[in-house]
This record gives C-alpha cells, sequence and structure tokens, in this order.
C-alpha cells in the first residue's frame, strides 16, 4: 500500500498545528524584514560613508546562506554570551535575511518618487522627518508592495529551514511524525500540498492587490 | 554595487581566509571545509545546468508549446515555485523510495535544487523572450523566416542579454539553496562545519570560515555575470529602445 488514507487523516490535525507555528515564524519574520529592511535603505540613502557600510553588509547577507545565518545565530551567538530560544533566533534570521531584501526594494520606491517632491517640501519649509513621513514615503510604497508580497512568499517557503534548529514548524513535525513510523511519504506529501496551497493562495492575493494599485493610479 | 566595490571585496574575502590559514585556530578545520566547500560547488554547477535546461525548454513550452506540452509546463512551474525547496529534497529523498524509486543523494540534490531553480528560470526566460520588441517578429516575418528560424536567429539572441543578470541571481539563490542539501546526508560545506562543529564544540571559527566560502563563492558568480553580460552585450546598442 503506497499511500495510506487512515494515517493521513491521523496525522493531519498535527501538521495543522504545526502549521499556525509556521504561520506565526512567516509573520513575525516579514514584520521585521519590513521594519529592518527600511530602516537600512534609509541608513543606505543618508551619506557615502554609512551607505557603503551598509550597502556591503546587504551585500555580505544576501550572498551568505540562510541556514549558514540560521546556524550562525543559534549556535555562535552562545558564545558571544547571547542565547537564543530555537523560534526567536530563527525568526531573527528570517527577518534580517529577507530585511536586505526589502532595503533593495525600498531603494527602488524611494529613489521611484520624483525629485521635485523633496523640492517641493523645502520650499514649504516641512522638516525632513515630516517630509520622509508624509509626502515621500506614501508614494514610495504603493509601487512596490506586489514585489513585498513576493518576498513575503518567498519568506514563507524558507520558514522549513527552522526544522534544522529544530523548530516545531511544519517540516520538523513531519519528519518527527515520519521517523516514528517510519512512512515518511503521507507527512512529506501533506506538508509540500500545505505549503503549494497557501502559496498559490497569497500569490492570487498578491495579484488582488496590484490590481487594485494599479487602477487607483491609472485613475 | 559596482563591479570595483565587488572585487574589492572579494579580495578581502580572500585575504582574510589566507590569513586565517595561517592561524593555529582556524587551519585546522581548512581541510574539511574545502573538502565540503568542493562538494558544493559540483552540486552548484550540476544543478544550474539542469535548471538552465529546465527553465529554457519549461519557458519556451509556456510560451509556444502546443497546448498540452503548455499545461505540463504551467504545472511544472507553479508545483515547484510553489512549494518549499527543502520540502521538494525531503520528498524526493524519503517519500519517492516507497514508490520504488531510490536515488543517490547527489542525484536527488541535483535533481531538486536544478528543478527548482529551472522553474524560477522558466519565467526570466519567458520575461527576457517577451521583451523583445514585437518589430523583431515583424521583421522575421517580412523576412520569410520560420517560427523556428526567427526564435533561433533573432529573438532568443537578443533576449540572451536579457536574461544574463535574473539568471546570475538565480545561480547565486541556487548555491545558497545547497545548503539545504546537508539534511538529506551529503556532507557539503554546511554538513560538514555542522559535524565539525558537533565534535569540536569551536563554533565561532567553523561558521565564520563557512560563511566567509560561501560569500567568496557567490562574488565570483556575480563578478563572472557581470564579465559575461558585458562580452555578450558587446555591439548591442545600449539600453532598451521602446
Amino acid at each position: 500500500m503506497i499511500w495510506d488514507w487512515d494515517y493521513t487523516f491521523e496525522i493531519l490535525p498535527v501538521l495543522a498545528q504545526a502549521a499556525i507555528v509556521t504561520i506565526e515564524a512567516t509573520a513575525i519574520g516579514f514584520v521585521l524584514a519590513l521594519v529592518l529592511g527600511l530602516i537600512l535603505a534609509i541608513l543606505r540613502m543618508s551619506g557615502p560613508k554609512v551607505g557603503w557600510c551598509v550597502s556591503v553588509f546587504i551585500e555580505f547577507i544576501r550572498s551568505t546562506p540562510l541556514l549558514i545565518q540560521i546556524f550562525f545565530l543559534y549556535f555562535v551567538f552562545p558564545s558571544f554570551g547571547v542565547t537564543l530560544d530555537a523560534f526567536v533566533a530563527g525568526v531573527i534570521a528570517l527577518g534580517l535575511h529577507y530585511g536586505c531584501y526589502c532595503a533593495e526594494v525600498y531603494r527602488a520606491g524611494l529613489e521611484g518618487v520624483h525629485r521635485g517632491q523633496w523640492e517641493a517640501c523645502t520650499a514649504l519649509n516641512l522638516s525632513s522627518l515630516n517630509t520622509f513621513k508624509n509626502i515621500i514615503l506614501p508614494q514610495a510604497i504603493p509601487p512596490i508592495v506586489p514585489v513585498l508580497g513576493n518576498y513575503l512568499v518567498a519568506l514563507f517557503k524558507e520558514t522549513p529551514l527552522l526544522s534544522a534548529i529544530a523548530v516545531m514548524e511544519m517540516m520538523q513535525t513531519a519528519k518527527i511524525l515520519g521517523s516514528e513510523t517510519f512512512r515518511y511519504t503521507e507527512p512529506i506529501t501533506l506538508v509540500g500540498i500545505a505549503f503549494l496551497i497557501m502559496s498559490l493562495v497569497s500569490a492570487a492575493l498578491i495579484r488582488l492587490v496590484e490590481r487594485r494599485l494599479n487602477l487607483r493610479s491609472a485613475k | 554595487m559596482g563591479t570595483f566595490s565587488l572585487g574589492a571585496m572579494l579580495v578581502a574575502a580572500l585575504i582574510t581566509l589566507a590569513a586565517l590559514a595561517t592561524s593555529h585556530t582556524f587551519s585546522v578545520f581548512f581541510p574539511g571545509l574545502l573538502q565540503g566547500a568542493w562538494l558544493t560547488v559540483q552540486i552548484a554547477v550540476c544543478g544550474s545546468l539542469l535548471a538552465v535546461i529546465m527553465g529554457t525548454v519549461s519557458g519556451l513550452a509556456k510560451l509556444y508549446g502546443p497546448g498540452p506540452l503548455r499545461w505540463l509546463a504551467v504545472t511544472y512551474i507553479e508545483i515547484f515555485r510553489g512549494t518549499s525547496a527543502l520540502v521538494q529534497l525531503f520528498w524526493l529523498f524519503f517519500a519517492l523510495p516507497l514508490f520504488g524509486i531510490s536515488l543517490e543523494p547527489f542525484t536527488v540534490a541535483v535533481l531538486g535544487l536544478g528543478l527548482n531553480v529551472g522553474a524560477y528560470g522558466a519565467e526570466v526566460v519567458r520575461g527576457a523572450v517577451q521583451s523583445v520588441s514585437r518589430s523583431q517578429w515583424e521583421a522575421t516575418i517580412a523576412l520569410n523566416m520560420t517560427r523556428v528560424q526567427a526564435l533561433r536567429r533573432i529573438i532568443l539572441p537578443q533576449a540572451f542579454i536579457a536574461m544574463i543578470p535574473p539568471w546570475g541571481n538565480l545561480f547565486i539563490e541556487l548555491l545558497k539553496s545547497t545548503a539545504l542539501v546537508s539534511l538529506i546526508t551529503l556532507s557539503d560545506l554546511a554538513f560538514m562545519a555542522q559535524e565539525m562543529n558537533q565534535t569540536t564544540m569551536r563554533t565561532i571559527p567553523i561558521f565564520t570560515l563557512v560563511l566567509l566560502m560561501y560569500l567568496v563563492m557567490s562574488l565570483c558568480i556575480t563578478i563572472g555575470m557581470k564579465r559575461l553580460e558585458k562580452i555578450a552585450s558587446k555591439g548591442m546598442p545600449r539600453g532598451r529602445s521602446a
């Protein structure tokens, strides 16, 4: 018997519970990435020296594997005296890694705002914080929402990496279920299907948001 | 970043590695890690080849294939882009044997990563081919070329240049994904690092070296692809006319 339906229904609730951990990690990691990305993008544009340091940092994070960064946070940081919980380490690594990708996206959005907008704010004597918060950001964010959405899906699909440091998300749960019964087919296939469904749904949502934004800007 | 800054980063990383190789704390880990790095390079190269083949074939099939072939390509692309790379590797490694197909871990790694990145590559190929101006197609019709001739002689050579930067990104993506194969028992760079870490508990030197090694590899890809782009676009007008 290749596929065991009874076993499938038996493990389904366990996997559903693990899916909550996956979604939590995705949500917290992505919020972290959004905030960090914005900070990095602003720092990068703030001056030549700081900008160069930030771009080296971004290049470094983007060219090393996420798995190694997760290991680094989880295994190396304790020797510096910072001991992190597996879930926390994993989420920070996800947020940091994708924050660097988001920084590039924000930069494209910010550079896309017309120079004249900055000059108009100077003419109106707005403070630079005020300019940035009320004039530039609201114009820079809508065009990049679809790209950020793509990174949300990408980050979501990287969460199984947390299984490598024993966070009980879907993949780790599937592996444990498999090792208990020596039936890997059902749990891993179910995880694959769960990811496929969730990615397709979120891709459809992003397309919807994209269409909304296009409609609004076309007016 | 410009080629110069990238080159400077590569040189800095290499000098740091060389300096660490002479220090006693770090040098003991070098042979094992280099052995792992070699396997990583092998997987990355084979996986990239497979990805380019799969990407080109399925990208073109999605654009120009007859009905069933197009559906096959779309299904392949959606499945491999929609699920996690790690889940795909685990599925090929753990679930496929239960259907009677047992593969070597190395084959699984190359297949899994190649198919995964190939699905993203298909979209790159599609986008690049579509970015070639319509008038080029019209000109080939005027010259009485067949579709295949037009694609091979006129469209693909121009699309190729547009494809190089995104393929470079995908190759780096693939290189970084090779760290996943450590979880299906292949002794690549990440696996060696974990094993050494468990036996010696000398976390800092091991993971620092590993990070530097991955950095060197991906910088090589970035710089190489930039050079390739420069060579390939020689004689082409800079910028794309509408």
